[in-house]
C-alpha cells in the first residue's frame, strides 16, 4: 500500500514539476498566433519549410513593427504527423495558449483530425493541407480556410492540356497515401468532363521498390499518356522507370514533384515530364507583368539567403497563411470571430500560390487560374505554352 | 505478342526483387542458424548498406569499389556492436526478451539513420552506364543483373564457406546443438559475433546494390525484413538454397499479383504466403531435414 | 485482492484529483487531453498484458484490433447511422471473431513464429484499411464521425471524455484483476511458466490462450470505439505497424508482469511522447529504442519491479 501510494504521489509530482516553467517576458501586448507543422515524421519534408517559413515572416513583420504596434509571437507546435498528437497540438494553442488564429496543419490527414476542434472552440483555422475535405461540406467547415490549390484545380489544368493535345486515353497510377487517394478520386470524377477515358487504374504502396508493373500495365492498355500522382520516393521511380521502359507516352507528375530536389534525383530521366504547378516554383520564368511574380521573389531572396537552400512551394502554403492572418488582423485585432469574417471577404490577395477570393462559400479562394504548365527541361523547370 | 512482353517483364520485375528479399532471408538465416534468434534489424542492416553508400558516392566521391567494400565494412561494424553489445551481455535471455531486443535495436538503427540522413530518399548511379536492353520486349536495367549477379555470388561464397571451411561447419555446429559444440572446444561465442557479422556484410550487400534501382531512405527496413523473412520462412528457416528460392518466388507472386490481380495488395500478397506457411507448414518448403529438427 | 484493492482506491483517489490539479496549474492545463489518450491505450495495453505478461505470449499486431474497433465504429455510426453503441459491440464482435480465426492457428506457434505471425496479421489488416477505399475511406480517412450520447447528452467535453474513458479503463482494470487471481488466471501463468508441464497437468492450454487472445483483441476493440468518437476523424496511419510496437513498449517498460505495469507504461509514454520529450524531436525514434533496449536488458520487470529491486537491495547491505 505504501509502495504504490508513492508512486502515485510520485506521478503526481512529476506532472507538477515539469509543468513549472519561467514566467513570461513582458508581452502583453503581443498578438498571438498559433501555428501546427509536421516539422517531423512523415509529413516533415512538407512541415519544415512551412516553420521556418513562418518563423522568417514573424521576425520580418517585428522588425517591421507588428501589426499596429503589436509584436507578433507566433507559438508553432510540431504534430510529428500524427492525428492524435495535432489534435492535443490544436487543443493546446488554444486552451493553454489562448490563441485567436491558427494557421497549418501540414497534412489532410492531421487537418482532418482536428476540425472538429476548431469548429467547437470557434477559432479561425487556416490550413496548408490539400484535401478538398478540410474546407467542404461549406456548413461544418465554418472556421476553417485552407491555402491550398484543391486537387481538382491541378487535375483539371493536366485534363484541359490534354485536351487541347487531343488526348483522350489516359493511365493513372496512385500511390496509396491520402495525397493519392485524393488526386485518384479527381482524376476519376473528372475525367468525363474533359472527354477522357481512364483506361488503366493503378496503385502502389509509398515503399515500393519498383513500378514497372504498373507502368507495363498503363502501356499495355493503350494510354496515350500517364499521370502519376505521388510524393516521396514513388515518384522519381515512376519517372525513372518510365524513362527505362523507353515508353513514348508523355508522363504528367502531379504538384507533388515541384521542387528542384526531385529533378536533381531523377536526373536526365525527368526530360519531358509535365505538370502543373503554382507559381511559386517558377518565379523566375514568369513574365514581369505577373501580379504574384513580385511577392514570389521577394520570398525567394529572403528565404535562400537566410536558410541557404531554394524555396517549395510547401514553405509559400505557410507565406500565404501567414499573411493572409497578418492583414486580416490588421484590420480587426486578436478577435478570433472577426479575424474568421474578414478572412472569409478577403478578395484579391496576392499569394503565393495564387490570389485568394475568399468568399462563404468558397473558403479555398483559388482557382485552376493560379496554376501553370511545367515542362522539365535540361533539368529545369519551364514554362509550357 | 503484347501478354508476352507483359509476363516477361513481370517476371523479370519479381526476380529482380526477388534477389534481395532471398538475400534478406540469407542474412536471416545466419544468425537463426547459430543462435536460433530471429534478428529484426535485419532490415535495417540494408538500409544502412545503402545509405552509408550514399554517403561514400555523393559526399566523399570516393570510386564504386572502394565505397562498397567500406560501406559493407561499417555496416559488418554496426552488426559486430549489435552482437557485442545487446545478444551476449544476455545470458538466460528468454525468446521474447530477445525479440524485444532486437525488435529495439532495429528502432535504434532507424532512429540513426533518421538523424544522420533524415527522412529524404536517395539514389546511387547504376554500377554500369549501359542504358536498358530488350530481351523478348521487355526492358531490362542493367542495374537488375547486377542485382542477380551480386546474388549469386553471395550465395556461392557463403556456400563454400559452410561447407569448407573450418569456422564455417563449426558454425553449422553451433546451429545444431550449442552445448555439444563447446565441448568440442567451438567458441560458440565467437561463432555468434561471425554471425552477426555475416549477415550485416549481406544486408549492406543487398542495401548497396538495390538502391540504384529503387532509391532508399531512412525506413525502408521493417517491410524490406519483414518480406525477406517471409522468404527465409517460406524456404525453411536455415536452409541457405531455401531461402534463395523462396525469395525469388516470393518476388515473383507479388510481382504477378501487381501484374495481374491488384496493384495495391501487393504487399500483402508476401504476408499472407507468410501467415499461410507459417501455418501450414513452418518448416517451410525448401528445407532439408535440418530445418524440420527446429522448434517451433 | 485485498491489496490489489488498495492500489485501485489510489488509482480512483489519483484520477479524481488530477482534473482538480490541471484545473489550477496553467502549465500542465492540458495535461487532462493527453490524459484521456493514455487511457485510451492503457485499455489495449491492459489486454495486452494479460496476454504477455500471464500467457507469456507475444503480438506485434495489436494495433490491428485497435483499427477493428475504430473502423466499425466510425464506419457504422457514419455510413449507417448506427448508434455508437451498437458500433461498439459490433466492433467487439467483429475483433473477436478475428481473433478467433487468427488465433486458433497463431496461437499454435512459439515465439519467434507467433511474432511474425501477429505482425504478419497486422500489416494485413493495415493493407486492408488502406485499399478498401470505398468502406474505409482508404488513406485519407474519413472525418465527421459523431461523438458519443446517451439519449441527448453528448460526450463532447474533455472533462465527461475523461470520465468516461477512465469510467471503462476501471472496468476493464477490475474485471482484468479478478481474472488474474481466480482459477483461469492461475492457468495462464501455469501456460507462461512452462507450457508442456502445464499441459501434462491437464490445463487446456490450447484453449486458453484463444481465450485470452481474444479477451486482448475486445479490450483494443474498445478502445478503438473510444478513439473514434473523441478524435471523430480516422485514418490507417493510426493503425500502424509501429504503433503495434508502442504498445508492447509500454507494456515492457512498465512491467510485463503486472497489469499495473501496463497502465503505468502506457501513461509513462504517452506523456514523454506527447509533452517531455519535444524537445527531442528528432531524436524521438532513438529515444524509444533506447528506453525499450535499456529496460528490456537492465530492468526486465519494468518500472513496477523497481521499488522490490530496492527493497531487496537494501536488505541484503543491510
Amino acid at each position: 500500500m505504501r509502495v504504490s501510494k508513492c508512486i502515485g504521489v510520485i506521478l503526481v509530482l512529476m506532472f507538477v514539476v515539469s509543468g513549472f516553467q519561467p514566467l513570461p517576458a513582458v508581452a502583453q501586448e503581443a498578438y498571438k498566433i498559433g501555428a501546427v507543422f509536421s516539422v517531423s515524421g512523415r509529413g516533415a519534408f512538407l512541415g519544415e519549410p512551412e516553420k521556418k517559413t513562418a518563423e522568417m515572416l514573424a521576425e520580418q513583420l517585428n522588425k517591421q513593427g507588428g501589426i499596429n504596434g503589436h509584436p507578433v509571437k507566433l507559438i508553432i507546435y510540431d504534430d510529428e504527423s500524427d492525428a492524435t498528437k495535432c489534435n492535443l497540438a490544436v487543443k493546446k494553442l488554444i486552451n493553454k495558449d489562448k490563441v485567436p488564429v491558427i494557421i497549418g496543419p501540414t497534412l489532410s490527414g492531421t487537418t482532418l483530425a482536428i476540425v472538429r476542434v476548431a469548429e467547437k472552440a470557434r477559432i479561425p483555422l487556416l490550413s496548408c493541407a490539400a484535401s478538398y475535405k478540410i474546407v467542404t461540406p461549406v456548413e461544418k467547415r465554418h472556421w476553417i480556410f485552407k491555402v491550398t490549390g484543391s486537387d481538382r484545380h491541378v487535375v483539371s489544368k493536366l485534363y484541359r492540356y490534354m485536351q487541347s493535345k487531343s488526348i483522350k486515353k489516359v493511365g493513372i497510377m496512385t500511390v496509396s497515401t491520402g495525397f493519392g487517394a485524393s488526386g485518384r478520386e479527381e482524376l476519376l470524377r473528372l475525367a468525363p468532363k474533359f472527354g477522357i477515358t481512364i483506361v488503366a487504374d493503378e496503385r502502389y504502396g509509398p515503399k515500393d521498390t519498383d513500378l514497372t508493373v504498373q507502368l507495363t500495365k498503363i502501356k499495355a492498355s493503350g494510354a496515350q499518356a500517364i499521370v502519376n500522382w505521388s510524393v516521396g520516393p514513388t515518384q522519381i521511380l515512376a519517372v525513372k522507370n518510365w524513362y527505362d521502359l523507353g515508353m513514348k507516352i508523355p508522363l504528367f507528375q502531379s504538384h507533388g514533384f515541384g521542387s528542384k530536389k526531385n529533378l536533381v534525383l531523377a536526373g536526365p530521366a525527368a526530360e519531358g515530364v509535365m505538370l502543373a504547378l503554382a507559381k511559386v516554383n517558377v518565379g523566375p520564368l514568369l513574365p514581369n507583368s505577373d501580379p504574384q511574380k513580385k511577392v514570389i521573389m521577394a520570398y525567394k531572396e529572403a528565404y535562400e539567403k537566410k536558410y541557404g537552400e531554394p524555396i517549395s512551394s510547401f514553405g509559400g502554403h505557410a507565406w500565404d497563411a501567414f499573411n493572409i492572418v497578418v492583414q486580416a488582423m490588421k484590420k480587426t485585432g486578436p478577435d478570433p470571430a472577426k479575424i474568421r469574417d474578414c478572412i472569409e471577404n478577403t478578395k484579391g490577395f496576392v499569394g503565393q500560390h495564387g490570389i485568394f477570393n475568399f468568399s462563404p462559400q468558397d473558403h479555398n479562394g483559388l482557382s485552376e487560374k493560379d496554376l501553370v504548365m511545367v515542362v522539365v527541361k535540361n533539368g529545369d523547370w519551364a514554362l509550357l505554352k | 505478342m503484347e501478354n508476352t512482353a507483359q509476363l516477361v517483364q513481370y517476371i523479370l520485375t519479381g526476380i529482380t526483387i526477388g534477389a534481395i528479399y532471398a538475400l534478406v532471408g540469407l542474412g536471416y538465416n545466419i544468425i537463426y542458424n547459430v543462435t536460433e534468434v530471429i534478428n529484426f534489424a535485419q532490415g535495417e542492416f540494408v538500409v544502412l548498406g545503402g545509405l552509408v553508400m550514399v554517403f561514400m558516392t555523393n559526399t566523399l566521391h570516393l570510386s564504386l569499389p572502394v565505397g562498397f567494400f567500406l560501406s559493407v565494412g561499417i555496416v559488418t561494424i554496426l552488426g559486430a556492436l549489435m552482437d557485442k553489445l545487446t545478444i551476449q551481455p544476455i545470458k538466460n535471455a528468454t525468446v521474447l526478451t530477445l525479440i524485444i531486443i532486437t525488435i529495439a535495436v532495429s528502432i535504434i538503427f532507424k532512429g540513426l539513420a533518421m538523424l544522420i540522413w533524415g527522412r529524404d530518399p536517395y539514389t546511387l548511379p547504376a554500377f554500369s552506364k549501359a542504358p536498358p536492353f530488350t530481351l523478348f520486349h521487355a526492358i531490362i536495367q542493367p542495374q537488375a543483373l547486377w542485382v542477380l549477379g551480386i546474388t549469386t555470388v553471395v550465395v556461392i561464397l557463403l556456400s563454400l564457406f559452410f561447407r569448407y571451411t573450418m569456422v564455417g561447419k563449426a558454425m553449422l555446429a553451433c546451429a545444431d546443438s550449442p552445448e555439444a559444440s563447446r565441448l568440442m572446444g567451438i567458441p560458440v561465442q565467437r561463432m555468434v559475433l561471425i554471425s552477426f557479422v555475416l549477415s550485416a556484410a549481406i544486408g549492406a550487400v543487398a542495401g548497396i546494390v538495390i538502391t540504384p534501382i529503387s532509391l532508399m531512405e531512412y525506413d525502408r527496413g521493417a517491410l524490406l525484413g519483414l518480406k525477406g523473412f517471409g522468404a527465409s520462412i517460406l524456404g525453411g528457416l536455415g536452409s541457405f538454397s531455401g531461402a534463395v528460392i523462396a525469395g525469388l518466388i516470393l518476388g515473383l507472386i507479388e510481382s504477378l499479383c501487381a501484374g495481374y490481380v491488384s496493384s495495391g495488395y501487393k504487399d500483402a500478397v508476401a504476408l499472407i504466403v507468410l501467415l499461410l506457411v507459417l501455418f501450414i507448414k513452418p518448416s517451410g518448403f525448401f528445407a532439408g531435414k535440418r530445418a524440420s529438427l527446429k522448434k517451433f | 485482492m485485498g491489496y490489489e484493492k488498495k492500489k485501485i482506491l489510489c488509482l480512483i483517489l489519483f484520477l479524481v484529483i488530477f482534473p482538480v490539479l490541471v484545473n489550477y496549474i496553467p502549465a500542465i492545463s492540458n495535461y487532462l487531453e493527453v490524459m484521456i489518450f493514455a487511457g485510451i491505450f492503457c485499455l489495449v495495453t491492459i489486454g495486452l498484458s494479460l496476454l504477455m505478461g500471464y500467457a507469456g505470449q507475444i503480438s506485434l499486431g495489436h494495433a490491428a484490433f485497435l483499427g477493428i474497433g475504430a473502423y466499425s465504429s466510425g464506419i457504422l455510426t457514419t455510413k449507417f447511422g448506427l448508434s455508437p453503441w451498437l458500433g461498439i459491440l459490433a466492433g467487439v464482435a467483429l475483433s473477436s471473431a478475428i481473433a478467433v480465426v487468427v488465433g486458433i492457428p497463431s496461437l499454435k506457434l512459439k515465439g519467434h513464429y507467433l511474432a511474425m505471425a501477429t505482425l504478419g496479421f497486422g500489416e494485413i489488416v493495415f493493407i486492408v484499411f488502406n485499399e478498401e477505399v470505398d468502406l474505409t475511406g482508404g488513406p485519407s480517412g474519413f472525418a465527421d464521425i459523431p461523438y458519443l450520447h446517451i439519449g441527448s447528452f453528448e460526450f463532447t467535453s474533455e472533462l465527461t471524455y475523461y470520465i468516461l474513458v477512465w469510467s471503462v479503463v476501471l472496468i476493464g482494470l477490475f474485471f482484468a484483476l479478478n481474472l488474474i487471481h481466480s482459477r483461469v488466471g492461475r492457468a495462464w501463468k501455469a501456460i507462461h511458466g512452462n507450457e508442456l508441464a502445464a499441459e501434462a497437468m491437464g490445463v487446456p492450454t490450447s484453449k486458453y490462450k484463444l481465450k485470452i487472445f481474444v479477451l486482448s483483441s475486445i479490450y483494443a476493440s474498445i478502445a478503438g470505439s473510444l478513439y473514434t468518437h473523441y478524435i471523430c476523424f480516422l485514418n490507417p496511419s493510426s493503425f500502424d505497424l509501429f504503433w503495434s510496437i508502442k504498445f508492447v513498449m509500454m507494456v515492457i517498460v512498465g512491467g510485463m508482469n503486472s497489469v499495473w505495469g501496463a497502465i503505468i507504461g502506457t501513461v509513462l509514454l504517452t506523456y514523454l511522447g506527447n509533452e517531455w520529450l519535444t524537445a527531442f524531436k528528432h531524436f524521438d525514434v532513438l529515444v524509444y529504442g533506447f528506453i525499450l533496449l535499456l529496460i528490456t536488458m537492465f530492468l526486465p520487470g519494468g518500472i513496477v519491479s523497481l521499488p522490490e529491486i530496492l527493497k531487496s537491495k537494501r536488505t541484503i547491505t543491510r
